[in-house]
């Protein structure tokens, strides 16, 4: 830290760091190129390659797609991510931002490093075990907040776990893993908002909320557009909260929940990998449209 | 010191980046390869399928956490025999963790154990089409061993006249109940299922809180529903099911466990749920369950003193002339087709299904080879745990109804996801017999079954 390499000062060295640092960049985007391609790029043509063949290779065009999609538990694994993705991108945006921005409002002293270490933790654990912790909080023989649970009606773990829960649950779940990484990053984006915007809106007269909703916000937005973009192809993407749950549930709930446990199913239960491909082609084809979407109409890619 | 640290760091990374690059590579290369690859060669036709060429080395059992004692004493008495125990969830609760790996295996073309051991007992369904079950009956096994299993044991694991898999246990349905108390409160053992409602509505009345039952767990339906001949889950044919769910035969036992639940004399909590051992593991006065009751839930998960616990042949409807009780899986032990040591794996399988060291002594369930059976009950009575012998398990062995099939499909998985979260929210099972029919169908369709309603 107190050895802060070649302090940027003559003009005279200017381009020989331009051509290190050009130099060192393209090795690093090399790096991650070819990671990308083998992780990437080539299972994914794989994928695309299986979705329009048959187990024998030979081409079959969209015939994997409608068998798929006439399965029965097709639309509903469908409507249950639809839901699903509706709640966590909404929860995800108004708590994440309005988190984000009352951490802002703590910024000096102790009680905001807290918290901010405190929303960390979380996102710190590893998916599944985190998952795990919440199967034992919500059932309520064995939960620490089982008189909590009680209040809400709630006496077993079979009410718990409802059909009608499940998205919430799931929402809750995710928002508790996942959000504290993206609180911590607006945190920092909103840093980097300058002193010198924030100091006009204080001279214009402009309150706290003034100032979030037509200051901190709008120049949140880029970063907003950021997180829904990957949070809508990880939520499109839901396994783990539901496998869990239908394991610890003996299949009561959570069992071909999510298009990604219908995949899993097809690839392995009903040995039908091609089938499989299809629904996650049909899983890329949504996020990355989305994310098209996304993108277009924030201007996403426009300099400021 | 500080300063040589981070780029030793900064090496490792890069060096273990480097070895995920090459796995990468080379995972692409073998996968490439394998597509294009031909079958397999240099195997010979013997006991009635292909078998790779033999070698040495060591045998791979895959089994469950409670089936490594029988590995592990195998290897005791066998100290030449190289063994390689591999743990897994034993395909417990509808995982199919082994399907799974046997069709990864299957694309890789390596890596399937020699013998496994599965807490379920329609893999069959799966393995024969998947070319991993090696045929037991046409060479490997004698069929004088075969014969003295009980009989219909095998049922599960034959396809076609061919037996591909051999049946650990089985866990045929009987009628425990808790003899000192029974007697405390007055009662006597239900013999007909007219009797047990009588019963059930009694406690209900004179000892609220005690149970005669419990109807919330995924396999509730092979316990009461198929006890009572009830048509859900005929399998006709490798491919074709009969489901009706709403005859007399369904819905007569449908309404008793109803009565049952809506009086609370019985519970739908699961015998295994937290709530149950935290709420009513001492509230059990009778309780119909397969065999494996009396050590898994009576002696392991409720820890019920000894002497307390008896077995009962399980009621039957008045008026029916043959008996008839349902069961609760039952473990099965598959060997691979691909095995290159197809004598250590075949003297492995032998001696775990059949041997009395094993089968005869040590085993928690009741085993399907009858001349273990016979040691594993005498056994059962010298250890002193039972308040009465268990000759109620032997007489049900013979009596499962078999108009109950295993399909490929998990009849377990269908309830709990259908017939279950309607329970819970106080809906009677009567009510949910046309949508479990549905579900069924639906399931067996969707795994490619011809279905007649």
């Amino acid at each position: 830290m107190t050895l802060t390499p070649s302090s940027p000062g003559s003009a005279a060295r200017r381009p020989r760091g331009a051509v290190r640092q050009s130099r060192a960049g393209t090795a690093f985007v090399a790096a991650y190129v070819v990671l990308l391609v083998a992780f990437g790029v080539l299972p994914t043509a794989y994928a695309v390659y299986f979705a329009f063949t048959d187990a024998g290779g030979k081409v079959t065009g969209f015939a994997n797609f409608t068998a798929t999609a006439h399965d029965f538990r097709f639309m509903d694994a469908v409507s249950h991510v639809a839901v699903y993705l509706a709640f966590w991108l909404l929860s995800l945006v108004v708590f994440v931002v309005a988190l984000a921005l009352l951490l802002h409002r703590l910024a000096s002293g102790s009680a905001s490093k807290a918290l901010r270490f405190l929303y960390y933790i979380p996102g710190a654990l590893a998916g599944a075990a985190s998952v795990l912790v919440w199967l034992f909080m919500l059932d309520p023989t064995v939960s620490p907040v089982s008189s909590l649970l009680g209040m809400s009606g709630f006496h077993t773990f079979g009410e718990v776990i409802a059909p009608g829960n499940l998205p919430l649950l799931f929402t809750v779940i995710a928002f508790w893993t996942g959000a504290g990484g993206w609180i911590v990053v607006m945190y920092g984006a909103l840093n980097n908002i300058p002193t010198d915007v924030m100091e006009a809106a204080r001279i214009d007269g402009a309150g706290a909320w003034q100032t979030a909703w037509h200051v901190q916000i709008p120049m949140l937005r880029k970063w907003i557009v950021y997180m829904v973009i990957l949070a809508f192809a990880g939520g499109a993407q839901l396994f783990v909260e539901p496998q869990l749950l239908s394991l610890a549930s003996v299949g009561v709930a959570g069992r071909d929940y999510s298009l990604n446990q219908l995949t899993f199913d097809f690839a392995f239960q009903m040995n039908n990998i091609n089938g499989a491909a299809a629904v996650s082609v049909e899983l890329l084809v949504v996020s990355v449209s989305a994310a098209a979407l996304f993108v277009a109409r924030s201007g996403f890619f426009d300099a400021d | 010191m500080t300063v040589n640290k981070p780029s030793s760091g900064r090496e490792r990374v890069f060096s273990k980046r480097r070895a995920a690059l090459l796995a990468g590579c080379a995972a692409t290369a073998a996968l490439t390869l394998t597509a294009c690859g031909g079958g397999a060669t240099g195997t010979t036709t013997k006991d009635g399928f292909a078998q790779a060429p033999q070698k040495d080395g060591a045998l791979t059992v895959w089994v469950d956490a409670t089936r490594v004692e029988a590995a592990k004493l195998y290897q005791q008495q066998h100290p030449d025999v190289k063994l390689d125990i591999v743990t897994y969830d034993g395909d417990a609760n509808g995982s199919n963790y082994l399907q799974t790996k046997v069709q990864l295996f299957n694309r890789t073309r390596e890596g399937w154990p020699d013998v496994v051991f599965s807490a379920q007992n329609n893999e069959a369904t799966w393995a024969v089409d998947a070319g991993f079950a090696a045929p037991l009956n046409k060479g490997l096994i004698p069929s004088a061993s075969l014969g003295k299993f009980a009989s219909g044991a095998n049922d599960v694991c034959t396809v076609g006249g061919t037996v591909y898999c051999l049946r650990n246990d089985l866990s045929q349905a009987v009628l425990w109940y808790n003899a000192p108390l029974l007697k405390k409160f007055g009662y006597s053992v239900p013999t007909t299922w007219e009797e047990y409602q009588q019963l059930g509505e009694k406690v209900a009345k004179e000892h609220p809180g005690y149970l005669v039952g419990d109807a919330g767990d995924s396999y509730t339906p092979e316990i009461y529903l198929w006890a009572s001949k009830c048509g859900a889950n005929h399998i006709t044919g490798p491919k074709s099911v009969s489901v009706n769910t709403t005859s007399e035969a369904c819905t007569k036992m449908a309404r008793l466990v109803d009565v049952l639940i809506k009086n609370k004399s019985m519970s739908i909590s699961g015998v295994f749920s937290t709530d149950f051992g935290k709420n009513q593991a001492d509230k059990v006065l009778l309780m119909p369950g397969p065999a494996w009751y009396g050590g898994a839930v009576f002696k392991g998960t409720f820890k019920t003193p000894a002497k307390q616990i008896a077995a009962a042949p399980i009621p039957q409807w008045k008026g029916d002339t043959s008996p008839s009780t349902g069961n609760v899986g039952g473990g099965t032990w598959l060997l691979s087709q691909h095995s290159t040591h197809i004598k250590a794996a075949t003297d492995f399988l032998k001696w775990v299904t059949t041997d009395n060291a094993y089968q005869g002594e040590k085993a928690p369930g009741f085993p399907a080879y009858a001349p273990a059976a016979e040691n594993w009950l005498k056994g059962q009575d010298a250890s002193g745990y039972f308040a009465s012998d268990l000759s109620a398990l032997k007489a049900a062995s013979s009596q499962v109804w078999p108009d109950w099939g295993s399909g490929q499909f998990s009849q377990e998985a269908i309830w709990a996801a259908t017939v279950k979260p309607g329970m819970t929210q106080g809906k009677s099972i009567v009510s949910l017999l046309p949508a479990w029919q549905d579900s069924i169908v639906k399931y067996a369709k969707s795994n490619g079954y011809k279905v007649s309603q």
